[in-house]
């Protein structure tokens, strides 16, 4: 039997759950309506049945103290895998993540680690307004002692999310909602190494980086930047913390121009750490100012009107790298 | 129920074992005074002088596979574990040899062998944590008990509404200690918190017992007893210690919001005061008992005076394991 498959996004991150609570009986399933409802979203469908109401567990609406009972469950041997349903709600984990489970390993002098998956859908599009739009992976990034990973596509979805419940530290797996529902083949011999880019389009004039919804943004624009004789090398982040800034940087030596896009607002995002690093250490290889495609300063909106004016689109990264070039 | 029990059966041996833990804990704290006095302890420091018979109570009624989570006020909890006193002393003094290599210090002070998960600088966090490790025994059948200590002003924060709420639901076999010293920092709990911890927890459908958190056969019977009710399956049992704090919430706090009076009668209170009355009445020689505990302490308090300082180099490989570490590289 092939291990390749076609599967949407939201079913590689359920097929990457179910195989590692087959693979390892210390991995468990908790966060609000994951068994019985299977999961806002439906990527904890079936594991109930599979696995039984000790590993999939739903649990009342309290994502303070669920977060820290993950963390308590990872320093008394589980592998436990949170689901917060939008990243919104994060908020209310933010003691149990920035003070206990990023933390643990350090203050306790390497003793131990928190093994434990935080997974929550961010991005809007949707019109979910402001308190179920953000993407607010920028926070995550900023905390020593935690790991961010943003997969864009069902393959890595599958590889990263088995990558994070097998790795020893705290992992940030940030979903998102418009993605859910996009078809890929996964092959699930795959597992994924976080810190590692993907380069998903090789090209010689600019390189856009990026991650998660935007890649394929970035990949549209590529293609139409290629009719009129652009070449754009796309780089998939997929992980936020560590981020591959080797492959970044390589890819710039070979363009000399940069376009850093993401769906997070601009200011003091993500994009603004790589863009800072180029500065550093690529100062040399630049032909252009490096800029950023990214949220205003504003709430994400919730008017369809509004939220269009408020997306990364095809249009604003052309027009960004065709400013890069001028 | 009420964990008031003729505490007369008690063996002396039992009494003593739990004076020895106390003294230690008191001996080792009264120590860090001077030490901090003199600039030795970097940071801050939060005293549980006077609390001492909780710390030793519940431990008493622990076995080798339960676990804890505590609080800023910590010390206690974590010797009466049976913390190491070298590794627990170089640990506050900010050296390399500590328990946790000098980066966690007195407010994140912990064990993994001995199921301590640490102390902590956030109030209430602990509860949570401890009800993820209770869900954790639960689920691997460990047969042990997660306990949270936490401090009364801790009845304000969320968390602990939370956690009781879910080891509700699901029986976990959880400890919830309240070492009630009447202070929220630095205001009287009467003044932060409407309700009473019995309420709570009976909200919840959650065993209570209130017990004198200064007589420690009184919480080591009162532990014993909510542990086999937690080990039976019944879970979560709050227990409510009513003690007394005789130092500041932090240490040189001249706690000029508390009345005179109150603090000339904190000693008063003094656990290991009965507990030594207790045992000298029994034929022990309570002297030698803290003769040879000075002598632990002072030991362990040269030793990490001549331990090494960290260093940033190899500080900051603890914040991801090595294969992070590869990762980034």
């Amino acid at each position: 039997m092939s291990s390749s498959t076609e599967m949407r996004y939201v079913n590689a991150v359920t097929q990457a759950l179910r195989d590692s609570m087959e693979q390892d009986p210390s991995v468990v399933v908790l966060g609000e309506d994951v068994a019985n409802a299977g999961g806002s979203f439906k990527a904890t469908r079936g594991l109930l049945d599979a696995f039984g109401a000790q590993r999939v567990i739903d649990t009342p609406i309290s994502e303070s103290s669920i977060t820290s009972a993950a963390v308590g469950m990872a320093l008394t041997g589980l592998k436990p895998v949170v689901e917060i349903m939008f990243m919104d709600f994060i908020t209310l984990s933010m003691d149990a993540l920035v003070n206990q489970a990023a933390k643990a390993r350090y203050m306790f002098g390497g003793q131990g680690s928190v093994p434990m998956v935080l997974r929550t859908p961010h991005g809007g599009g949707l019109s979910a307004g402001p308190q179920h739009s953000q993407c607010l992976e920028a926070w995550l990034t900023h905390i020593p002692g935690l790991k961010v990973v943003c997969p864009s596509n069902p393959q890595d979805a599958y590889s990263m999310l088995r990558a994070a419940i097998a790795d020893p530290d705290p992992v940030m797996f940030i979903e998102h909602k418009a993605l859910y529902a996009t078809k890929g083949t996964v092959d699930t011999t795959q597992i994924g190494h976080i810190g590692a880019a993907r380069v998903a389009r090789a090209g010689r004039d600019v390189t856009l980086v990026t991650y998660g919804a935007t890649v394929s943004v970035c990949l549209k624009a590529a293609d139409e930047l290629a009719k009129e004789g652009v070449e754009a090398e796309v780089v998939d982040l997929r992980s936020l913390q560590p981020w591959d800034k080797a492959t970044v940087l390589e890819s710039l030596s070979r363009t000399h121009r940069a376009v850093v896009v993401h769906e997070a607002v601009q200011a003091f995002g993500v994009g603004a750490e790589i863009v800072a690093t180029i500065a550093d250490e690529g100062f040399d290889e630049l032909d252009a100012p490096v800029l950023r495609v990214a949220a205003p300063f504003m709430p994400a909106p919730f008017a369809s009107s509004l939220e269009k004016g408020y997306v990364v689109t095809v249009e604003r990264v052309i027009e960004a790298v065709r400013k890069t070039l001028a | 129920m009420s964990a008031k029990k003729n505490t007369k059966a008690a063996t002396p041996q039992r009494l003593q074992a739990l004076y020895q833990t106390m003294g230690l804990i008191r001996q080792v704290e009264t120590a860090l005074t001077r030490l901090f006095a003199n600039s030795e302890v970097p940071g801050f420091i939060h005293l549980s002088i006077g609390q001492e018979a909780v710390a030793a109570g519940i431990a008493s009624a622990l076995l080798p596979q339960d676990s804890l989570a505590t609080t800023h006020r910590g010390h206690g909890h974590v010797l009466a574990r049976g913390m190491d006193v070298t590794g627990f002393m170089k640990e506050i003094m900010g050296r390399e040899g500590g328990l946790c290599k000098g980066r966690g210090g007195s407010m994140h002070v912990a064990d993994l062998s001995l199921g301590i998960l640490g102390a902590n600088g956030i109030v209430g966090a602990g509860i949570p944590i401890a009800l993820g490790s209770a869900m954790a025994h639960q689920a691997r059948k460990t047969g042990g008990v997660a306990v949270a200590f936490f401090g009364d002003g801790a009845m304000a924060e969320g968390v602990l509404h939370e956690t009781l709420n879910m080891a509700a639901l699901w029986k976990c076999p959880l400890l919830l200690v309240c070492e009630n010293n009447g202070w929220s920092e630095f205001s009287p709990t009467s003044r932060q918190f409407a309700a009473k911890l019995e309420q709570l927890a009976a909200a919840f459908g959650a065993s209570y017992a209130k017990v004198d958190g200064n007589n420690v056969l009184a919480v080591a019977d009162a532990a014993d007893q909510a542990a086999a009710q937690l080990r039976a399956g019944q879970g979560p049992f709050v227990l409510e210690c009513m003690t007394t704090r005789v130092r500041g919430h932090f240490e040189g706090d001249a706690q000029k919001y508390r009345d005179a009076g109150e603090l000339e009668s904190v000693h008063e209170h003094d656990p290991l005061t009965a507990a030594r009355a207790q045992l000298q009445a029994a034929g022990v020689d309570t002297a030698a008992i803290d003769q040879a505990i000075a002598a632990q302490v002072e030991a362990a308090v040269e030793a990490a005076r001549a331990d090494a300082l960290p260093t940033l180099e190899r500080a900051i490989q603890d914040v991801y394991t090595q294969t992070a570490q590869e990762a980034r590289a």
